[in-house]
């Protein structure tokens, strides 16, 4: 049997576009952008002032916390300046400019051997922290806090996120693809430090390839399987992962690890293995550039901080005038107005689409059909909460477990009346979690 | 048919009628509630339309408390100065009612001085907008939607949009306050009804980051401030604030805004 889940939708896939191209390395020419906030958590502190010269892999900011990670050059150059600019997320945030002398002069890393038995556990976290890894799926949460739950003993799954169930992306795929012996061995040193978890590589099945490489190389492995996952939107959401492989169900008030899962994304786990095995910092990651609107769609292993308006011009620029920009995957990825944002750690791709297919459309009113409760995989009814929202409702909100909603889209996507769910159902819960915060 | 049986029923019903009224006219003696007599007056002064906005359970709950003297005369903002006088008469005491307070919108960013930098597509609700990137399609992060969350909750139709952003006309404001609670950028503030000046900005944002996204945004220059006789105008990370009760109205900071927003 198939891993899944209830609900769920099967979107245009759209990934054959770049699929099959291999990553190229995107090289930047212009200035680089590094937000202090690429994370969840305190934003980081940045070590340096204006005019310092920098190295690729130099740390020019430290976490500002626990929950926190420190920030790494990805080029050399001369820092020019540390001012607010804009994000992905549509606002300013506190970020070090560096101007890109384009050499690419590195400090010296130091690889490391050590066989996996004996590696330790505070070794390869602190290696983890000093690298400063985020989750790169999108959220940003801490590796090191994640590796780091209150209870080691009840984890038991180790869980490689490579479903990928984004349409147009193929990132971590490619990533898969290209380098399926350092995903492996990233994954193995994780286990290393959970002696008693299980490895999981959970693949959707529209990847036949990926899964056939990898069970062929993990043949005889006991210790990791690869999982098969059938084909669905949104297979690779977190709590829906996590069901899918291991049954367990988790709310919005539980971590992964209470359900003794560690769920990690492909590209986080490559950059496990880079900063245990070979001491680099996190400073690049794969991107997809795609859409019916880029002339050249590619993978680019992208230095983080780059410009978003050069990586296009590196995908050959726009075949068609773009109506709408995205960063991230069409279901949950964020609308951008402007192309200077930068690159971040959690950035997996920048779509471009040549008709809104959002704005086409009117709103009608609900017709009751309940297509959307069908969908949903976070099992709440989505026209209730929405309308709930709308009525300013918030205790009955929250009293309907709209705090439940993972804000996959799914809804959305299949509602006949066009109607924006859960953008309503999404800014409502933001703004519930903002008066908790209060 | 048996005439009888009609009459035995009438009976039996009227009697029960008779005891169940005989019974109901004692109880009705014995257990009545004492009421006292001016919280019946004071409670036909009030507005009725049970806002909420004095911050007891309706207008019966104003009306006790005013009765026993733990609200004052002016309690209700709904109904302002003479309906405090009318209290004022029955309860006796303080009859001075304080100034009536108005909500204001504090933007001038219409849609011919702020721009959007983006299409919006969705609810026309400030409140989801305002948790799109970027806060919204405005581009100044504090300044007025215009999709009209206010609107709605007025029950008064006090409030109109204009050129895209909120209007509030204080001749039908009721000062309930629903407004200032529903707007998610907090722009919608209480203020004197004889404000002498009032800064219509609500940007921190530094002079040239304002201009940049509205030409009606406060630069926090400190002209106003300067240029005040009483000193009434202060300005505070960027944005100026006035003190109504030092205000005198003289309309200097009118004259010396550049960007014209004191009003």
């Amino acid at each position: 049997m198939k891993h899944t889940f209830k609900g769920g939708i099967h979107p245009y896939e759209g990934k054959n576009l770049t699929e099959d191209k291999d990553i190229k390395e995107f090289r930047p020419k212009g200035d680089m952008v590094y937000p202090v906030s690429q994370h969840i958590g305190a934003p980081a502190k940045p070590l340096v002032k204006k005019g310092d010269q920098v190295l690729v892999g130099q740390l020019i900011a430290e976490a500002g916390g626990f929950v926190s990670a420190g920030i790494h050059s990805s080029v050399s150059g001369t820092v020019k300046a540390i001012e607010s600019r804009l994000t992905s997320a549509g606002t300013k945030v506190n970020s070090i400019v560096i101007e890109n002398d384009g050499e690419f002069r590195s400090v010296e890393f130091e690889p490391d051997d050590t066989p996996l038995a004996e590696l330790t556990r505070e070794t390869v976290i602190e290696k983890i922290k000093a690298a400063g890894i985020v989750g790169m799926g999108g959220a940003g949460f801490p590796t090191h806090v994640k590796l780091s739950p209150k209870d080691l003993s009840a984890i038991d799954h180790i869980i490689v996120n490579a479903s990928e169930c984004e349409p147009y992306l193929t990132s971590d795929y490619r990533r898969l693809m290209e380098q399926p012996d350092e995903v492996i061995e990233g994954l193995r040193i994780v286990l290393a430090i959970f002696p008693g978890a299980k490895g999981i590589i959970a693949i959707e099945d529209n990847k036949p390839e990926a899964i056939r490489s990898l069970k062929e190389k993990l043949a005889g492995d006991e210790r990791i399987s690869v999982h098969s996952m059938k084909t669905k939107y949104p297979e690779g959401a977190e709590r829906q992962l996590i069901y899918a492989n291991t049954g367990r169900l988790i709310n919005s008030g539980m971590l992964p690890a209470d359900a003794g899962c560690i769920v990690h994304n492909v590209d986080t786990i490559h950059a496990i293995y880079d900063a245990v095995r070979l001491g680099k910092p996190l400073t690049s990651r794969v991107v997809t550039v795609t859409g019916d609107a880029i002339m050249e769609p590619a993978n680019f292993l992208v230095p983080i901080g780059s410009s978003t308006q050069e990586l296009i011009e590196a995908a050959g620029g726009f075949l068609n005038p773009p109506e709408k920009l995205i960063s991230g995957g069409p279901m949950m990825g964020k609308a951008i107005y402007d192309t200077s944002i930068p690159i971040t750690k959690g950035s997996s791709a920048v779509l471009a689409l040549t008709k809104d297919e959002v704005a086409e459309y009117e709103e009608g009113p609900c017709i009751r059909c309940g297509k959307c409760i069908e969908v949903c995989p976070g099992r709440v009814m989505p026209e209730h909460l929405a309308n709930l929202a709308l009525q300013g409702d918030f205790e009955a909100f929250q009293k309907y477990n709209g705090m439940e909603c993972c804000e996959c889209g799914c809804c959305s996507y299949v509602c006949p009346a066009k109607r924006h769910l859960t953008q309503i159902i999404a800014g409502t819960r933001k703004e519930i979690l903002a008066k908790r915060k209060k | 048919m048996d005439l009888t049986a009609i009459i035995i029923a009438a009976c039996i019903v009227g009697a029960v009628g008779l005891l169940a009224g005989v019974l109901l006219g004692v109880a009705g003696e014995k257990f009545k509630v004492a009421v006292d007599e001016k919280e019946i007056q004071v409670r036909e002064c009030l507005p009725g339309n049970n806002c909420g906005a004095c911050g007891f359970p309706g207008c019966d709950g104003l009306a006790a408390a005013i009765a026993k003297g733990t609200a004052p005369a002016g309690g209700c903002p709904v109904g302002g100065a003479p309906v405090a006088a009318r209290i004022a008469e029955i309860v006796g005491g303080d009859t001075e009612a304080s100034v009536r307070k108005v909500a204001h919108v504090r933007c001038a960013g219409d849609c011919n001085k702020a721009k959007d930098v983006y299409e919006y597509v969705g609810p026309k609700d400030c409140r989801i907008a305002a948790n799109t990137p970027g806060g919204g399609p405005k581009g100044c992060a504090k300044g007025c939607l215009g999709f009209g969350s206010c609107v709605a909750a007025c029950e008064f139709g006090a409030i109109t949009i204009v050129d895209g952003i909120a209007h509030i006309d204080p001749a039908l404001c009721r000062s309930c306050t629903k407004c200032t609670a529903v707007c998610p950028r907090g722009i919608i503030e209480m203020v004197p009804e004889d404000a002498g000046a009032i800064v219509n900005c609500n940007s921190n944002l530094f002079g040239k980051d304002i201009k940049e996204v509205c030409a009606a945004g406060c630069i926090g220059c400190g002209l106003c401030a300067r240029n005040c006789p009483t000193g009434a105008i202060t300005v505070e990370d960027h944005l100026a604030k006035v003190n109504f009760e030092l205000c005198t109205g003289c309309g200097t900071c009118k004259e010396k805004c550049p960007v014209k927003i004191i009003e």
